[in-house]
Protein backbone atom coordinates (compact mmCIF):
# COMPACT_ATOMS: atom_id res chain seq x y z
CA UNK A 1 0.00 0.00 0.00
CA UNK A 2 1.45 3.50 1.36
CA UNK A 3 4.58 1.84 2.51
CA UNK A 4 6.49 1.88 -0.32
CA UNK A 5 5.20 4.88 -1.47
CA UNK A 6 8.38 6.90 -1.87
CA UNK A 7 7.51 10.59 -2.22
CA UNK A 8 5.48 12.24 1.03
CA UNK A 9 2.43 13.43 0.63
CA UNK A 10 2.91 17.34 1.42
CA UNK A 11 0.30 17.25 4.11
CA UNK A 12 -1.08 14.22 5.84
CA UNK A 13 -4.21 14.75 7.78
CA UNK A 14 -5.09 12.34 10.58
CA UNK A 15 -9.15 11.79 11.16
CA UNK A 16 -11.36 12.09 7.98
CA UNK A 17 -14.40 13.93 9.84
CA UNK A 18 -15.48 17.23 9.54
CA UNK A 19 -12.57 19.01 10.86
CA UNK A 20 -9.88 17.13 8.79
CA UNK A 21 -12.37 17.33 5.37
CA UNK A 22 -12.70 21.13 6.39
CA UNK A 23 -9.03 21.55 6.48
CA UNK A 24 -8.41 19.82 2.99
CA UNK A 25 -11.17 21.92 1.76
CA UNK A 26 -10.08 25.00 3.27
CA UNK A 27 -6.54 24.72 1.77
CA UNK A 28 -7.82 24.13 -1.60
CA UNK A 29 -9.85 27.15 -1.72
CA UNK A 30 -6.56 29.18 -0.33
CA UNK A 31 -4.52 28.05 -3.17
CA UNK A 32 -2.15 25.38 -0.98
CA UNK A 33 -0.62 23.38 -4.05
CA UNK A 34 0.64 20.22 -2.14
CA UNK A 35 -1.05 16.93 -2.44
CA UNK A 36 -2.95 15.81 0.56
CA UNK A 37 -3.29 13.05 2.06
CA UNK A 38 -6.81 12.34 4.12
CA UNK A 39 -6.44 9.80 6.19
CA UNK A 40 -9.68 8.14 8.32
CA UNK A 41 -9.26 4.68 10.70
CA UNK A 42 -13.24 3.98 9.36
CA UNK A 43 -14.28 1.74 6.09
CA UNK A 44 -16.37 4.64 5.31
CA UNK A 45 -16.16 8.03 3.31
CA UNK A 46 -16.09 10.87 4.70
CA UNK A 47 -19.62 11.63 6.53
CA UNK A 48 -21.28 14.09 9.06
CA UNK A 49 -21.93 12.83 12.07
CA UNK A 50 -24.67 15.27 13.51
CA UNK A 51 -27.85 13.52 11.86
CA UNK A 52 -26.80 10.10 13.36
CA UNK A 53 -28.64 10.38 16.22
CA UNK A 54 -31.23 12.57 14.34
CA UNK A 55 -32.49 12.30 11.02
CA UNK A 56 -30.75 9.17 9.54
CA UNK A 57 -31.37 7.36 12.92
CA UNK A 58 -35.53 7.71 11.79
CA UNK A 59 -35.01 7.00 8.36
CA UNK A 60 -35.29 10.31 7.39
CA UNK A 61 -32.28 10.97 5.08
CA UNK A 62 -30.39 8.27 4.08
CA UNK A 63 -26.80 7.15 4.00
CA UNK A 64 -25.82 9.34 0.63
CA UNK A 65 -26.83 12.38 2.41
CA UNK A 66 -24.39 11.95 4.74
CA UNK A 67 -21.32 11.60 2.58
CA UNK A 68 -19.48 15.57 2.62
CA UNK A 69 -18.13 15.54 -1.54
CA UNK A 70 -18.23 12.98 -3.93
CA UNK A 71 -14.98 11.15 -4.96
CA UNK A 72 -14.98 12.75 -8.22
CA UNK A 73 -14.14 16.00 -6.47
CA UNK A 74 -11.51 14.69 -3.99
CA UNK A 75 -9.83 13.64 -7.35
CA UNK A 76 -10.59 16.99 -9.12
CA UNK A 77 -8.85 18.58 -6.06
CA UNK A 78 -5.75 16.25 -5.90
CA UNK A 79 -6.40 14.82 -2.84
CA UNK A 80 -5.93 11.01 -1.78
CA UNK A 81 -8.45 9.62 0.65
CA UNK A 82 -7.47 6.69 2.77
CA UNK A 83 -9.55 4.97 4.97
CA UNK A 84 -9.36 2.30 7.28
CA UNK A 85 -6.25 2.62 8.79
CA UNK A 86 -5.74 3.18 12.52
CA UNK A 87 -2.74 5.66 13.08
CA UNK A 88 -0.25 4.12 16.00
CA UNK A 89 2.85 5.72 15.53
CA UNK A 90 4.28 9.19 14.44
CA UNK A 91 8.12 9.69 14.19
CA UNK A 92 8.45 13.10 13.35
CA UNK A 93 11.09 15.49 12.51
CA UNK A 94 12.04 18.89 13.63
CA UNK A 95 11.40 20.72 10.55
CA UNK A 96 7.27 19.30 10.65
CA UNK A 97 8.20 16.04 8.12
CA UNK A 98 8.08 12.50 9.15
CA UNK A 99 6.49 9.49 8.83
CA UNK A 100 2.93 8.22 10.32
CA UNK A 101 2.68 3.96 11.13
CA UNK A 102 -0.73 2.49 11.06
CA UNK A 103 -1.40 -0.64 12.90
CA UNK A 104 -1.35 -2.25 9.55
CA UNK A 105 2.24 -1.57 9.11
CA UNK A 106 1.60 0.81 5.82
CA UNK A 107 3.87 3.84 6.01
CA UNK A 108 2.44 7.41 5.26
CA UNK A 109 5.39 9.81 5.11
CA UNK A 110 4.34 13.27 4.97
CA UNK A 111 6.18 16.81 4.87
CA UNK A 112 3.65 18.33 7.35
CA UNK A 113 0.92 16.75 9.66
CA UNK A 114 -1.95 17.46 11.18
CA UNK A 115 -4.07 16.19 13.82
CA UNK A 116 -7.85 15.90 13.11
CA UNK A 117 -8.35 12.98 15.48
CA UNK A 118 -11.75 14.10 17.73
CA UNK A 119 -12.53 12.67 20.63
CA UNK A 120 -14.36 8.68 21.38
CA UNK A 121 -17.41 7.82 23.28
CA UNK A 122 -16.47 7.93 27.25
CA UNK A 123 -17.31 4.48 28.57
CA UNK A 124 -20.12 3.43 31.44
CA UNK A 125 -17.39 0.98 34.03
CA UNK A 126 -20.44 -0.95 35.55
CA UNK A 127 -20.85 -4.87 35.72
CA UNK A 128 -22.19 -5.95 32.40
CA UNK A 129 -20.50 -3.02 30.40
CA UNK A 130 -19.62 -5.90 27.65
CA UNK A 131 -23.06 -7.27 27.00
CA UNK A 132 -24.27 -7.30 23.43
CA UNK A 133 -26.90 -4.62 23.17
CA UNK A 134 -24.74 -1.84 25.48
CA UNK A 135 -24.16 0.20 22.74
CA UNK A 136 -22.65 4.10 22.07
CA UNK A 137 -23.26 6.72 19.13
CA UNK A 138 -20.43 8.67 17.87
CA UNK A 139 -19.76 7.08 14.35
CA UNK A 140 -21.45 5.76 11.58
CA UNK A 141 -20.92 2.20 12.95
CA UNK A 142 -22.39 2.84 15.88
CA UNK A 143 -25.10 4.09 14.31
CA UNK A 144 -25.48 1.23 11.82
CA UNK A 145 -25.02 -1.27 14.79
CA UNK A 146 -27.93 0.54 16.54
CA UNK A 147 -30.12 0.78 13.75
CA UNK A 148 -29.65 -2.90 12.91
CA UNK A 149 -30.84 -3.65 16.55
CA UNK A 150 -33.71 -1.65 16.87
CA UNK A 151 -35.92 -3.14 14.64
CA UNK A 152 -36.70 -5.98 17.23
CA UNK A 153 -36.23 -3.97 20.77
CA UNK A 154 -39.50 -2.70 22.29
CA UNK A 155 -37.50 -1.53 25.34
CA UNK A 156 -34.47 0.89 25.39
CA UNK A 157 -32.73 3.00 27.98
CA UNK A 158 -30.67 5.77 27.25
CA UNK A 159 -28.14 6.87 29.73
CA UNK A 160 -27.05 10.42 29.74
CA UNK A 161 -29.62 13.50 29.68
CA UNK A 162 -26.91 15.99 27.63
CA UNK A 163 -27.73 16.04 23.91
CA UNK A 164 -26.66 12.72 22.15
CA UNK A 165 -28.88 10.89 24.84
CA UNK A 166 -31.79 13.11 24.10
CA UNK A 167 -31.51 13.57 20.67
CA UNK A 168 -31.64 9.55 20.41
CA UNK A 169 -34.25 9.64 23.01
CA UNK A 170 -36.63 11.88 21.14
CA UNK A 171 -35.63 9.70 17.66
CA UNK A 172 -35.99 5.89 18.89
CA UNK A 173 -39.58 7.31 20.98
CA UNK A 174 -40.85 8.54 17.63
CA UNK A 175 -40.00 5.27 16.31
CA UNK A 176 -42.24 3.77 18.77
CA UNK A 177 -40.18 2.91 21.13
CA UNK A 178 -40.54 2.26 25.06
CA UNK A 179 -37.89 5.15 26.20
CA UNK A 180 -36.72 5.56 29.83
CA UNK A 181 -33.82 7.96 29.84
CA UNK A 182 -31.67 8.05 33.01
CA UNK A 183 -29.36 10.79 33.85
CA UNK A 184 -26.86 10.67 37.01
CA UNK A 185 -26.32 14.41 37.65
CA UNK A 186 -29.40 16.85 39.43
CA UNK A 187 -30.69 18.02 35.65
CA UNK A 188 -30.51 17.56 31.89
CA UNK A 189 -27.82 18.91 29.71
CA UNK A 190 -25.43 19.86 32.60
CA UNK A 191 -22.98 21.21 31.08
CA UNK A 192 -24.38 22.86 27.99
CA UNK A 193 -27.04 25.18 29.19
CA UNK A 194 -28.38 26.95 32.13
CA UNK A 195 -30.63 26.06 34.29
CA UNK A 196 -33.98 27.77 32.83
CA UNK A 197 -32.74 25.56 29.56
CA UNK A 198 -32.57 22.74 31.22
CA UNK A 199 -35.91 22.75 33.20
CA UNK A 200 -37.87 23.59 29.85
CA UNK A 201 -36.31 20.63 28.20
CA UNK A 202 -37.34 18.50 31.26
CA UNK A 203 -40.76 19.80 31.68
CA UNK A 204 -41.04 19.67 27.61
CA UNK A 205 -39.82 16.29 26.99
CA UNK A 206 -41.95 15.03 29.82
CA UNK A 207 -44.83 16.62 28.80
CA UNK A 208 -44.01 14.63 25.37
CA UNK A 209 -44.36 11.57 27.07
CA UNK A 210 -40.43 10.63 27.84
CA UNK A 211 -39.93 9.15 30.84
CA UNK A 212 -37.02 11.00 32.45
CA UNK A 213 -35.56 10.08 35.71
CA UNK A 214 -32.77 12.47 37.33
CA UNK A 215 -30.01 11.38 39.97
CA UNK A 216 -30.04 8.21 38.29
CA UNK A 217 -27.01 5.52 39.89
CA UNK A 218 -26.56 2.60 37.47
CA UNK A 219 -25.51 0.04 39.35
CA UNK A 220 -25.35 -2.95 36.58
CA UNK A 221 -26.46 -4.09 33.13
CA UNK A 222 -28.64 -7.22 33.68
CA UNK A 223 -27.70 -9.94 31.28
CA UNK A 224 -29.91 -12.55 29.76
CA UNK A 225 -29.26 -15.51 27.78
CA UNK A 226 -29.08 -16.01 24.56
CA UNK A 227 -29.82 -18.46 21.65
CA UNK A 228 -25.99 -18.51 20.99
CA UNK A 229 -24.75 -18.89 24.66
CA UNK A 230 -23.78 -14.83 24.40
CA UNK A 231 -25.03 -12.68 26.85
CA UNK A 232 -26.91 -10.01 26.04
CA UNK A 233 -28.52 -7.19 27.84
CA UNK A 234 -32.20 -7.49 29.34
CA UNK A 235 -32.45 -4.09 32.36
CA UNK A 236 -30.71 -1.77 33.50
CA UNK A 237 -30.21 -1.92 37.59
CA UNK A 238 -30.39 1.52 38.66
CA UNK A 239 -31.39 3.44 41.96
CA UNK A 240 -33.46 7.03 41.18
CA UNK A 241 -33.31 9.70 44.17
CA UNK A 242 -31.28 10.71 46.98
CA UNK A 243 -29.23 13.94 45.24
CA UNK A 244 -32.97 15.37 44.01
CA UNK A 245 -33.21 18.53 41.77
CA UNK A 246 -33.44 20.33 44.67
CA UNK A 247 -30.00 18.73 46.46
CA UNK A 248 -27.36 20.96 45.19
CA UNK A 249 -24.88 18.50 46.23
CA UNK A 250 -25.68 15.70 44.24
CA UNK A 251 -22.45 14.04 44.41
CA UNK A 252 -21.26 10.23 44.33
CA UNK A 253 -22.22 8.51 47.94
CA UNK A 254 -25.23 10.99 48.66
CA UNK A 255 -27.90 8.66 46.97
CA UNK A 256 -28.68 6.70 50.19
CA UNK A 257 -31.27 8.33 50.97
CA UNK A 258 -32.82 7.28 46.85
CA UNK A 259 -35.59 4.44 46.14
CA UNK A 260 -34.47 0.77 46.28
CA UNK A 261 -33.38 -0.38 42.98
CA UNK A 262 -35.26 -1.27 40.51
CA UNK A 263 -34.87 -2.83 37.03
CA UNK A 264 -35.52 -1.12 34.18
CA UNK A 265 -36.07 -3.56 30.79
CA UNK A 266 -34.06 -2.99 27.85
CA UNK A 267 -32.94 -4.73 24.94
CA UNK A 268 -30.91 -1.64 23.86
CA UNK A 269 -28.66 0.16 26.19
CA UNK A 270 -27.70 3.24 24.60
CA UNK A 271 -25.39 5.24 26.51
CA UNK A 272 -24.36 8.71 25.80
CA UNK A 273 -22.05 10.27 28.67
CA UNK A 274 -19.61 12.20 27.02
CA UNK A 275 -16.25 11.73 25.19
CA UNK A 276 -12.92 11.87 25.58
CA UNK A 277 -10.29 14.03 23.29
CA UNK A 278 -8.19 11.43 21.30
CA UNK A 279 -4.31 12.60 22.27
CA UNK A 280 -2.23 9.60 22.54
CA UNK A 281 -0.43 10.36 19.12
CA UNK A 282 0.42 13.37 20.59
CA UNK A 283 1.15 11.96 23.52
CA UNK A 284 3.37 9.80 21.95
CA UNK A 285 5.13 12.84 20.09
CA UNK A 286 5.89 14.44 23.14
CA UNK A 287 3.24 17.52 22.80
CA UNK A 288 1.48 19.26 25.04
CA UNK A 289 -1.66 17.53 26.31
CA UNK A 290 -4.21 19.06 28.46
CA UNK A 291 -7.78 18.18 28.06
CA UNK A 292 -7.14 17.59 24.55
CA UNK A 293 -4.63 19.04 22.40
CA UNK A 294 -2.26 22.38 23.63
CA UNK A 295 -2.69 24.57 20.41
CA UNK A 296 -2.31 28.60 20.31
CA UNK A 297 -4.69 30.59 18.16
CA UNK A 298 -3.64 29.76 15.31
CA UNK A 299 -3.95 25.74 15.62
CA UNK A 300 -0.54 25.53 16.18
CA UNK A 301 0.28 22.71 18.83
CA UNK A 302 3.54 23.37 21.06
CA UNK A 303 6.18 21.77 18.41
CA UNK A 304 5.19 25.05 16.32
CA UNK A 305 4.44 22.74 13.01
CA UNK A 306 1.84 20.36 13.48
CA UNK A 307 -1.88 21.79 13.33
CA UNK A 308 -4.28 20.54 15.83
CA UNK A 309 -8.34 21.05 15.08
CA UNK A 310 -11.43 20.33 15.88
CA UNK A 311 -12.72 17.98 19.25
CA UNK A 312 -9.04 17.27 20.10
CA UNK A 313 -7.84 20.49 20.60
CA UNK A 314 -7.39 22.81 23.55
CA UNK A 315 -7.32 26.43 22.02
CA UNK A 316 -7.65 29.57 23.38
CA UNK A 317 -11.05 30.71 24.06
CA UNK A 318 -12.00 32.55 20.55
CA UNK A 319 -14.94 34.37 21.54
CA UNK A 320 -13.96 38.45 21.18
CA UNK A 321 -13.39 40.00 24.66
CA UNK A 322 -12.96 36.72 26.34
CA UNK A 323 -11.24 36.69 29.44
CA UNK A 324 -7.62 36.71 28.42
CA UNK A 325 -5.45 33.30 28.68
CA UNK A 326 -8.89 31.42 29.21
CA UNK A 327 -8.97 28.24 27.41
CA UNK A 328 -11.40 25.59 26.13
CA UNK A 329 -12.07 22.80 24.07
CA UNK A 330 -15.44 22.89 21.68
CA UNK A 331 -17.60 19.94 20.62
CA UNK A 332 -19.21 21.24 17.70
CA UNK A 333 -19.74 21.09 13.85
CA UNK A 334 -19.23 25.35 13.95
CA UNK A 335 -15.71 25.09 15.88
CA UNK A 336 -14.47 22.10 13.54
CA UNK A 337 -15.04 24.53 10.41
CA UNK A 338 -14.08 27.68 12.05
CA UNK A 339 -11.07 25.89 13.49
CA UNK A 340 -10.02 24.30 10.01
CA UNK A 341 -9.91 27.49 8.24
CA UNK A 342 -7.58 29.10 10.72
CA UNK A 343 -5.31 26.12 10.81
CA UNK A 344 -5.37 25.92 6.81
CA UNK A 345 -4.00 29.79 7.22
CA UNK A 346 -1.26 28.89 9.35
CA UNK A 347 -0.23 25.95 6.82
CA UNK A 348 -0.27 28.39 4.14
CA UNK A 349 2.29 30.66 6.96
CA UNK A 350 -0.45 32.83 7.62
CA UNK A 351 -1.03 34.14 10.85
CA UNK A 352 -5.07 35.03 11.39
CA UNK A 353 -6.42 34.92 14.71
CA UNK A 354 -8.99 32.43 15.19
CA UNK A 355 -11.97 34.78 16.51
CA UNK A 356 -15.26 33.63 15.92
CA UNK A 357 -18.67 33.62 18.10
CA UNK A 358 -19.49 29.47 18.69
CA UNK A 359 -22.65 28.03 18.04
CA UNK A 360 -24.43 24.53 18.33
CA UNK A 361 -27.84 22.92 17.50
CA UNK A 362 -29.58 20.18 18.62
CA UNK A 363 -32.97 18.48 17.69
CA UNK A 364 -35.22 16.93 19.74
CA UNK A 365 -38.68 16.09 18.97
CA UNK A 366 -40.06 18.99 17.84
CA UNK A 367 -37.47 20.98 20.04
CA UNK A 368 -35.04 23.12 18.11
CA UNK A 369 -32.54 23.97 20.30
CA UNK A 370 -29.87 26.87 18.74
CA UNK A 371 -27.25 28.05 20.86
CA UNK A 372 -24.95 31.21 19.86
CA UNK A 373 -21.51 31.91 22.44
CA UNK A 374 -20.74 30.74 25.54
CA UNK A 375 -22.57 31.27 28.83
CA UNK A 376 -19.58 30.74 31.30
CA UNK A 377 -18.92 33.03 33.28
CA UNK A 378 -22.41 34.58 33.22
CA UNK A 379 -23.78 36.54 36.02
CA UNK A 380 -27.02 37.56 34.56
CA UNK A 381 -30.05 35.80 32.85
CA UNK A 382 -33.18 37.18 30.91
CA UNK A 383 -36.01 34.73 30.02
CA UNK A 384 -38.02 34.96 27.01
CA UNK A 385 -40.94 32.82 26.60
CA UNK A 386 -43.75 32.91 24.46
CA UNK A 387 -45.69 29.71 25.07
CA UNK A 388 -48.69 30.14 22.56
CA UNK A 389 -46.27 29.64 19.98
CA UNK A 390 -43.79 27.42 21.61
CA UNK A 391 -40.86 29.82 21.55
CA UNK A 392 -38.42 30.19 24.65
CA UNK A 393 -35.12 32.01 24.89
CA UNK A 394 -32.60 32.36 27.63
CA UNK A 395 -30.07 35.12 27.51
CA UNK A 396 -26.81 35.22 28.73
CA UNK A 397 -25.16 38.54 30.41
CA UNK A 398 -21.53 39.07 31.85
CA UNK A 399 -20.67 42.62 33.42
CA UNK A 400 -23.76 43.93 31.78
CA UNK A 401 -22.95 42.72 28.08
CA UNK A 402 -24.28 39.85 26.45
CA UNK A 403 -22.59 36.80 26.05
CA UNK A 404 -24.67 34.04 25.01
CA UNK A 405 -28.31 32.73 24.44
CA UNK A 406 -30.32 29.36 24.04
CA UNK A 407 -32.92 29.42 22.06
CA UNK A 408 -35.52 26.87 21.31
CA UNK A 409 -37.64 27.01 18.38
CA UNK A 410 -36.85 30.57 18.22
CA UNK A 411 -34.39 31.40 15.18
CA UNK A 412 -35.39 35.03 15.51
CA UNK A 413 -33.87 35.24 18.77
CA UNK A 414 -30.41 33.21 18.16
CA UNK A 415 -30.11 35.14 14.59
CA UNK A 416 -30.23 38.12 16.64
CA UNK A 417 -28.19 36.86 19.65
CA UNK A 418 -25.37 35.43 17.16
CA UNK A 419 -25.19 38.99 14.83
CA UNK A 420 -25.11 40.85 17.71
CA UNK A 421 -22.31 39.08 18.96
CA UNK A 422 -20.14 39.34 16.33
CA UNK A 423 -20.68 42.86 15.55
CA UNK A 424 -19.67 43.15 19.29
CA UNK A 425 -23.34 44.78 20.00
CA UNK A 426 -25.39 44.36 23.60
CA UNK A 427 -28.44 44.00 23.85
CA UNK A 428 -28.61 45.64 27.25
CA UNK A 429 -30.68 44.74 30.60
CA UNK A 430 -28.99 46.85 32.95
CA UNK A 431 -32.18 48.12 34.41
CA UNK A 432 -35.26 46.30 34.69
CA UNK A 433 -36.83 48.60 31.80
CA UNK A 434 -34.06 46.82 29.32
CA UNK A 435 -34.62 44.16 31.14
CA UNK A 436 -38.17 43.90 30.73
CA UNK A 437 -37.98 45.29 27.14
CA UNK A 438 -35.63 42.19 26.56
CA UNK A 439 -38.00 39.63 28.40
CA UNK A 440 -40.94 40.80 26.31
CA UNK A 441 -41.51 38.29 23.44
CA UNK A 442 -42.79 40.61 21.52
CA UNK A 443 -39.98 42.90 20.66
CA UNK A 444 -38.08 42.09 18.32
CA UNK A 445 -34.54 40.72 19.81
CA UNK A 446 -32.61 42.91 16.49
CA UNK A 447 -33.99 46.46 17.17
CA UNK A 448 -32.58 46.25 20.87
CA UNK A 449 -29.45 45.89 19.88
CA UNK A 450 -26.49 48.78 19.98
CA UNK B 1 -35.79 13.80 -18.71
CA UNK B 2 -32.37 15.62 -16.68
CA UNK B 3 -32.18 17.42 -13.44
CA UNK B 4 -30.04 20.47 -13.50
CA UNK B 5 -29.26 23.17 -11.15
CA UNK B 6 -27.30 26.11 -12.39
CA UNK B 7 -25.67 28.06 -9.45
CA UNK B 8 -24.64 31.43 -9.99
CA UNK B 9 -21.97 33.40 -8.00
CA UNK B 10 -21.77 36.67 -6.45
CA UNK B 11 -19.69 37.43 -9.41
CA UNK B 12 -21.30 36.16 -12.24
CA UNK B 13 -19.68 32.60 -12.59
CA UNK B 14 -21.94 29.72 -13.80
CA UNK B 15 -22.42 26.19 -13.15
CA UNK B 16 -24.44 23.24 -14.19
CA UNK B 17 -24.56 20.83 -11.74
CA UNK B 18 -26.51 17.46 -13.08
CA UNK B 19 -28.94 16.69 -9.83
CA UNK B 20 -30.50 13.33 -8.62
CA UNK B 21 -33.96 13.87 -8.01
CA UNK B 22 -34.84 13.80 -4.07
CA UNK B 23 -31.70 15.66 -3.18
CA UNK B 24 -31.75 18.89 -1.89
CA UNK B 25 -30.90 22.40 -4.20
CA UNK B 26 -27.87 22.30 -0.98
CA UNK B 27 -26.83 19.44 -1.01
CA UNK B 28 -26.46 18.78 -4.74
CA UNK B 29 -24.29 22.27 -4.19
CA UNK B 30 -21.92 20.97 -1.71
CA UNK B 31 -21.11 17.63 -2.62
CA UNK B 32 -19.68 18.93 -5.80
CA UNK B 33 -17.83 21.68 -4.11
CA UNK B 34 -19.74 24.32 -5.31
CA UNK B 35 -18.81 27.68 -3.49
CA UNK B 36 -21.04 30.50 -1.70
CA UNK B 37 -23.22 27.52 -0.20
CA UNK B 38 -21.64 26.46 3.12
CA UNK B 39 -24.67 24.67 4.83
CA UNK B 40 -22.72 24.10 8.75
CA UNK B 41 -25.94 22.46 9.88
CA UNK B 42 -26.35 20.11 6.84
CA UNK B 43 -29.90 20.53 6.00
CA UNK B 44 -31.28 20.51 9.36
CA UNK B 45 -32.79 24.25 9.17
CA UNK B 46 -30.28 25.28 11.75
CA UNK B 47 -27.68 27.98 10.30
CA UNK B 48 -29.29 29.69 7.85
CA UNK B 49 -25.53 29.16 5.47
CA UNK B 50 -27.19 28.08 2.46
CA UNK B 51 -29.28 31.02 1.12
CA UNK B 52 -30.09 31.31 -2.36
CA UNK B 53 -32.36 33.79 -4.83
CA UNK B 54 -33.86 31.77 -6.74
CA UNK B 55 -34.40 33.51 -10.46
CA UNK B 56 -38.55 34.87 -10.49
CA UNK B 57 -39.86 31.98 -13.23
CA UNK B 58 -38.63 29.43 -10.84
CA UNK B 59 -40.16 30.27 -8.12
CA UNK B 60 -43.06 28.79 -8.73
CA UNK B 61 -41.81 24.89 -8.93
CA UNK B 62 -41.03 24.94 -5.14
CA UNK B 63 -42.81 24.59 -2.31
CA UNK B 64 -43.79 26.86 -0.06
CA UNK B 65 -41.59 28.40 2.79
CA UNK B 66 -42.61 27.25 6.20
CA UNK B 67 -42.62 29.01 9.05
CA UNK B 68 -39.36 27.79 10.41
CA UNK B 69 -37.27 28.79 7.39
CA UNK B 70 -38.79 31.54 7.15
CA UNK B 71 -37.72 33.19 10.23
CA UNK B 72 -34.13 31.84 9.56
CA UNK B 73 -34.23 34.17 6.62
CA UNK B 74 -34.07 36.78 8.73
CA UNK B 75 -31.05 35.96 9.69
CA UNK B 76 -28.42 34.95 6.48
CA UNK B 77 -25.69 36.95 6.44
CA UNK B 78 -26.76 38.67 3.09
CA UNK B 79 -30.20 40.41 3.38
CA UNK B 80 -32.96 38.20 2.52
CA UNK B 81 -35.31 39.60 -0.59
CA UNK B 82 -38.15 38.50 -2.13
CA UNK B 83 -37.15 35.40 -4.20
CA UNK B 84 -34.57 33.94 -1.52
CA UNK B 85 -35.02 30.38 0.12
CA UNK B 86 -32.88 28.48 1.96
CA UNK B 87 -31.31 25.91 -0.53
CA UNK B 88 -31.56 22.56 1.95
CA UNK B 89 -35.38 23.13 2.03
CA UNK B 90 -36.15 22.91 -1.86
CA UNK B 91 -35.58 19.38 -3.30
CA UNK B 92 -34.72 18.13 -7.00
CA UNK B 93 -38.00 16.86 -9.24
CA UNK B 94 -37.65 14.82 -12.11
CA UNK B 95 -36.77 17.44 -14.97
CA UNK B 96 -36.17 20.52 -12.41
CA UNK B 97 -34.26 23.22 -14.49
CA UNK B 98 -33.75 25.35 -11.47
CA UNK B 99 -31.81 28.88 -11.80
CA UNK B 100 -30.28 29.96 -8.32
CA UNK B 101 -27.36 32.85 -7.23
CA UNK B 102 -25.59 32.22 -4.26
CA UNK B 103 -24.76 35.41 -2.22
CA UNK B 104 -21.41 37.10 -1.76
CA UNK B 105 -21.45 35.88 1.70
CA UNK B 106 -22.94 33.01 3.77
CA UNK B 107 -21.46 34.07 7.15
Amino acid sequence: MASDNAAPTGLLIIGASQSGVQLAISLRALGFEEHITLLGEENHRPYQRPALSKEWLQGEVGNESLIFRSAEYWDEHNVTLVKDQRITEIRKNPDGSGVAVAESGAEFPFKRLALTVGARARKLAVDGADLAGVVYLRNADDALALKAMVGDATDIVVIGGGFIGLEAASSLKKMGKNVVLLEHGPRLVGRAVGEATAEYFLDAHRSRGLDIRLGARISRFVPAATHDGGKAVSGVEVTVGGGTAAGGAAGEGTGAEGTAAEVIPAQIVLVGIGVIPNTELAEQMGLAVDNGIVVDSHALASDGTTVAVGDCANMPNPVPGSPAGERIRLESVNNAIEHAKVAAYSLMGRREDYAGIPWFWSNQADLKLQIAGLSMGFDQTVVRRDDERGKFSVLYYRKGRIIAADCVNAPLDFMAVKNALAKRQNIPADTAEAAAAVADPAVQLKTLAV
Amino acid sequence: MTTTVHYTDAEGTVRDIEGRPGDSVMETAVRNGVPGIVAECGGSLSCATCHVFVRDDCLSELPPIEPMEDEMLYGTAVDREENSRLSCQLKLTEGMDLYVTTPETQV
